[in-house]
Order: C-alpha cells, then sequence, then structure tokens
C-alpha cells in the first residue's frame, strides 16, 4: 500500500436472489497504486468492479472509494472516478469525437477540445475521431474506451482487461500509458484482468479471488515465491484449481 | 448549471445520433405526415356527407395533429432511451456524474424537440394541402399541445422503466400501451359514444379532456378552461407516476445487475 485507502471494501456480499456470487469481501487498495483483481471466470472480479461503480448494489457490507460511501454518496466522487471495459460500448453510430465530447461534458471538462487533442495523441487515435465507433476494430474500441476512461483524470479509475484484444505492440504501449498516467496524477488503478503478463509489468499488488472469496493477496514477486512458481499463470491456475499448494490464509 | 450542462451534453448525444441517421430523420416527419395526408382527404369526403364534421371541417385534421404529439412525445421519450439499451451504454452513463433525474431531463427535452420537429412539419403541410390551419385554434392550442405532451412523458417513462426492468423483449409495450388507449381518448368522436361504464375509465385519461376540450372550441367556439385543469391535474400525477415507475426500475436494475448487461 502506498498511501490512505482510495478503496475500501468492508464485509460485502451480492447475492443474486439465492446464488451467492460475492461472499464477505474485504480489501483496501492504497492510494496510487496500480492493483489487479485475479481470478477465474465466475471468481466475482466483475461484481465487485460494478459495485464499487454504483452500477450494482451489494447485498450488504460497506465500499467506499475516497473515502465516500458508495451506497449512500456516490455522486460525491463520481468525477473523480472513471471506468473502461471491452464489455461496455460507447455509442456506435456516433463518431468517437461525438461520444469522448458527450462524455467530455458530462465529465464538465474545461477546454474540451484540447483535453480530446492530447487523449487523441496519447492513444494515437487521432487518425479515427471522426469515424463512428461501429466501425472500428476491437483493439481500437479498446483504445476509445480509455480515452473516455482518462477524459476527467481520474483519482480512482477501475478496467475491466484493459488490454483486451489488443496486438502485443499496442498493449505495451497502453500499459506504459496507464505506469506514466499513475505516476504523474498518483491516481489508483484498480483492474480485472486475465492477463499475467500485465499484471507482472504493471501492478504492484495483486488480489486473487475464487468463488466469490478473496483467497490471497500481495505483491507479484511475493506470490510467486509464495507459491514456488515461476510465472503468475501458475500461480493464478493454482489458486483457480485449488490445488491446496499453499495454505489459505490471506496475509494481512 | 452542472446538472443543465450534463442534461445539454444527453441532448447533444440524441442530436448527433440524429444526424447521423436519415432513416431516423425521416420517421420523425413521415408518420405525422401520412396521418395528415389520409385524414385530411376522409375529411373532405365527410365535410360533403356528415353533417357533423360539416360544423367544424378542421375537426379530424386537428385531432390526428394533436393525437399524434402524444403518440410523438412518448415515443420521442422511450425511443431515445431505448437507443441507450441497444447501444448497451448505460454502464457508461451512469459512472458518469449523470443523475436519473438529469437522464430523465434530457429524454424530456429530445422528446419535445422530436415532437416539435415532427408535428409542426405536419401542420405547415396541412395549411397548402387542405387549407386548414391548427395554428387557428390560437393560445387554447398551447394548453392542447402541454397536456398531450406531458402525458406522452408519462407513458414514455412508465414504458422506459418496463424495458429497463424486463429487458428489450418487452419493447412491445412502447406501441401496445399508446394503441391500448387511443380508443378511449376521444380522439375522433365525442367520449359520449363510449359505454357508460368505459367513459368512467375515459375520463381518468388526460387525453380525453383535451379532445373533449378540441371539439368544444371547434363546434362551439368555446374554450372549456375546466377540462385543461383537469388534464393538468392528472397529467402532474401520471408524470409522477412515469418518474417513479423509471427510479423503480432504475433501482432495481441497480439491485439485480442490469446495467452492466441490458439487452434481450
Amino acid at each position: 500500500m502506498t498511501g490512505p485507502a482510495a478503496i475500501e471494501l468492508q464485509a460485502v456480499s451480492k447475492y443474486y436472489e439465492d446464488v451467492l456470487a460475492v461472499d464477505a469481501v474485504s480489501f483496501s487498495v492504497g492510494g496510487g497504486s496500480i492493483c489487479a483483481l485475479l481470478g477465474g471466470n465466475g471468481a466475482g472480479k466483475t461484481t465487485v468492479l460494478s459495485m464499487l461503480l454504483g452500477l450494482l448494489l451489494p447485498s450488504s457490507g460497506r465500499l467506499a472509494i475516497l473515502g465516500t460511501d458508495m451506497r449512500k454518496y456516490r455522486y460525491q466522487v463520481l468525477d473523480r472516478i472513471n471506468f473502461s471495459s471491452p464489455y461496455v460500448d460507447l455509442p456506435q453510430r456516433l463518431t468517437v469525437r461525438e461520444n469522448l465530447s458527450v462524455y467530455a461534458r458530462l465529465y464538465g471538462i474545461k477546454q474540451l477540445q484540447q483535453r480530446l487533442a492530447v487523449l487523441a495523441g496519447q492513444l494515437d487515435i487521432t487518425a479515427f475521431m471522426d469515424r463512428a465507433c461501429g466501425s472500428l476494430s476491437a483493439g481500437q474500441k479498446t483504445r476509445v474506451a480509455l480515452a473516455k476512461s482518462l477524459l476527467n483524470r481520474p483519482s480512482v479509475l477501475l478496467l475491466d482487461e484493459p488490454t483486451a484484444s489488443l496486438d502485443p505492440d499496442t498493449a505495451a504501449s497502453i500499459r506504459q500509458l496507464l505506469r506514466d498516467y499513475q505516476q504523474d496524477s498518483g491516481a489508483t488503478l484498480l483492474m480485472a484482468t486475465h492477463n499475467m503478463l500485465e499484471v507482472e509489468r504493471l501492478c504492484d499488488d495483486v488480489i486473487m479471488m475464487r468463488s466469490g472469496r478473496v483467497v490471497d493477496r500481495g505483491s507479484p514477486d511475493f506470490l510467486l515465491q509464495r507459491y514456488g512458481r515461476a510465472t503468475l499463470e501458475d500461480v493464478f491456475i493454482d489458486v483457480a484449481r485449488d490445488t491446496g499448494r499453499v495454505g489459505n490464509a490471506v496475509p494481512d | 448549471m452542472k446538472s443543465m450542462g450534463r442534461i445539454y451534453a444527453m441532448v447533444l448525444r440524441y442530436i448527433y445520433l440524429l444526424r447521423r441517421s436519415w432513416p431516423r430523420i425521416l420517421e420523425l416527419f413521415y408518420w405525422p405526415a401520412v396521418q395528415l395526408i389520409l385524414w385530411g382527404f376522409i375529411s373532405q369526403f365527410f365535410v360533403t356527407n356528415s353533417t357533423w364534421v360539416a360544423q367544424a371541417s378542421g375537426v379530424l385534421m386537428a385531432a390526428v395533429l394533436l393525437w399524434d404529439v402524444l403518440f410523438r412525445a412518448h415515443l420521442g421519450v422511450s425511443l431515445a432511451f431505448f437507443e441507450e439499451m441497444y447501444s448497451r451504454n448505460l454502464g457508461h452513463l451512469f459512472v458518469s456524474p449523470l443523475r436519473v433525474s438529469e437522464l430523465i431531463g434530457a429524454l424530456l427535452t429530445i422528446s419535445l424537440l422530436r415532437t416539435l420537429t415532427g408535428i409542426g412539419g405536419a401542420a405547415l403541410l396541412a395549411i397548402p394541402l387542405y387549407d386548414f390551419s391548427i395554428f387557428g385554434l390560437g393560445l387554447p392550442l398551447l394548453g392542447f399541445f402541454a397536456n398531450l405532451l406531458v402525458m406522452g412523458w408519462a407513458i414514455g417513462l412508465l414504458v422506459s422503466g418496463l424495458v429497463l426492468r424486463f429487458g428489450l423483449g418487452a419493447e412491445s409495450f412502447a406501441w401496445v400501451s399508446i394503441f391500448a388507449i387511443a380508443p378511449i381518448s376521444g380522439i375522433y368522436y365525442p367520449i359520449a359514444v363510449l359505454p357508460e361504464w368505459l367513459q368512467g375509465v375515459a375520463w381518468f385519461l388526460p387525453s380525453s379532456h383535451v379532445f373533449e376540450g378540441m371539439r368544444a372550441l371547434m363546434f362551439e367556439h368555446d374554450f372549456r378552461g375546466d377540462l385543461m385543469w383537469l388534464a393538468a391535474a392528472l397529467n402532474i400525477v401520471y408524470l409522477l407516476l412515469g418518474a417513479g415507475a423509471f427510479l423503480l426500475a432504475f433501482n432495481s436494475a441497480r439491485k439485480r445487475g442490469l446495467l452492466l448487461r441490458v439487452g434481450e
């Protein structure tokens, strides 16, 4: 942890009718860190992100971002948060510029055109700013979604698979961009991902989830040592398959 | 001020969408114009064959134009909201500072713009085609328009709430709801024509009061303020119910996680 908690969950659970999707999850993410939420399909990562964003109400527990209770006062901090996911689209018929302009206005961005030009340059989307979002490739859409997520220079950035559909070269430049953004702004990044390379290269901290619970946590190096593995992918498989390679105790 | 900026941003989003799609622009004008042309010819026929219509030759055209205000206002809200669902954009919208009340404000604003554009075009077309100007109704026209607009908004919000709650499979509510109330709104005939028990139901609709008021004005040259105020009072109730249903659906969607996986 590098600063006071920017994200906090206390005993957060979520039931979908009788199905328990998230089971009394508690963790905090320090301000200014880049943290990965790792886990297999159905582990509860997206549910946790959705609850943090206020798109999904928890069944019980407390969630706070930047010290603000997201259940009661989310509107106080929404202009300091943003999010990107390849699974949530921007309107397909609008051009990239139109979409980003609409969101920039929603976030109350001053000097809108200037901000769009800077982001377009950083994310290498200038060439297709005036094309409809629906005509873009998956990789281009991912970059546009990232541009949208950086519009308001968020203090907390939640990312769902930020480099999905990107080629290795573009993915590397996006990782660098996220790293630079975090260092320049001191923002906190929490990302749900399956990309172990991304976690190893980008994240200071990893939270491992299985069946709706946090089962382990630590820096990538710590986890490699703890599981006696050479790659995080092997650690991921140990956790996902519950091989019992280490005890289930979550470190403080 | 920030709130107005966000409403403006959403209105801009719907205008961008309209601007990029000629079928959507055409649709704005097409149905009101086709309806007007059809009822214009029917009116011309009835003027010579019906003493009732002959007393106020524009009554059927005024009725069809005003009915379209209700219809367009409703579609203006619900279709704009469906666009968010089709484009799976709700997840982005509701993690931005946009409040539900502001989204509702934007939906109502774009509905007003769409209604004015569509009906305005048809109303102007009626002048050279049939020598009928609905603007001849004078100031009461504003009362008729406002009441039907608000009723359309209320239905649009209710339908949008149902679709948010039950998914796009419930989209047909948009059409079913409006055609269900058409027969008891007394658009083309007095409410007195309906069976007595149905008249009781009809008077709970603001639209019934508006169309009765329109006929009173056109046949008897009498502006029935009482009917307008009753319609306005009912509309306040309906608009609160519509907005309440939308808010309930939104909260239910947040409990069920529907904002991220809207669709069929």
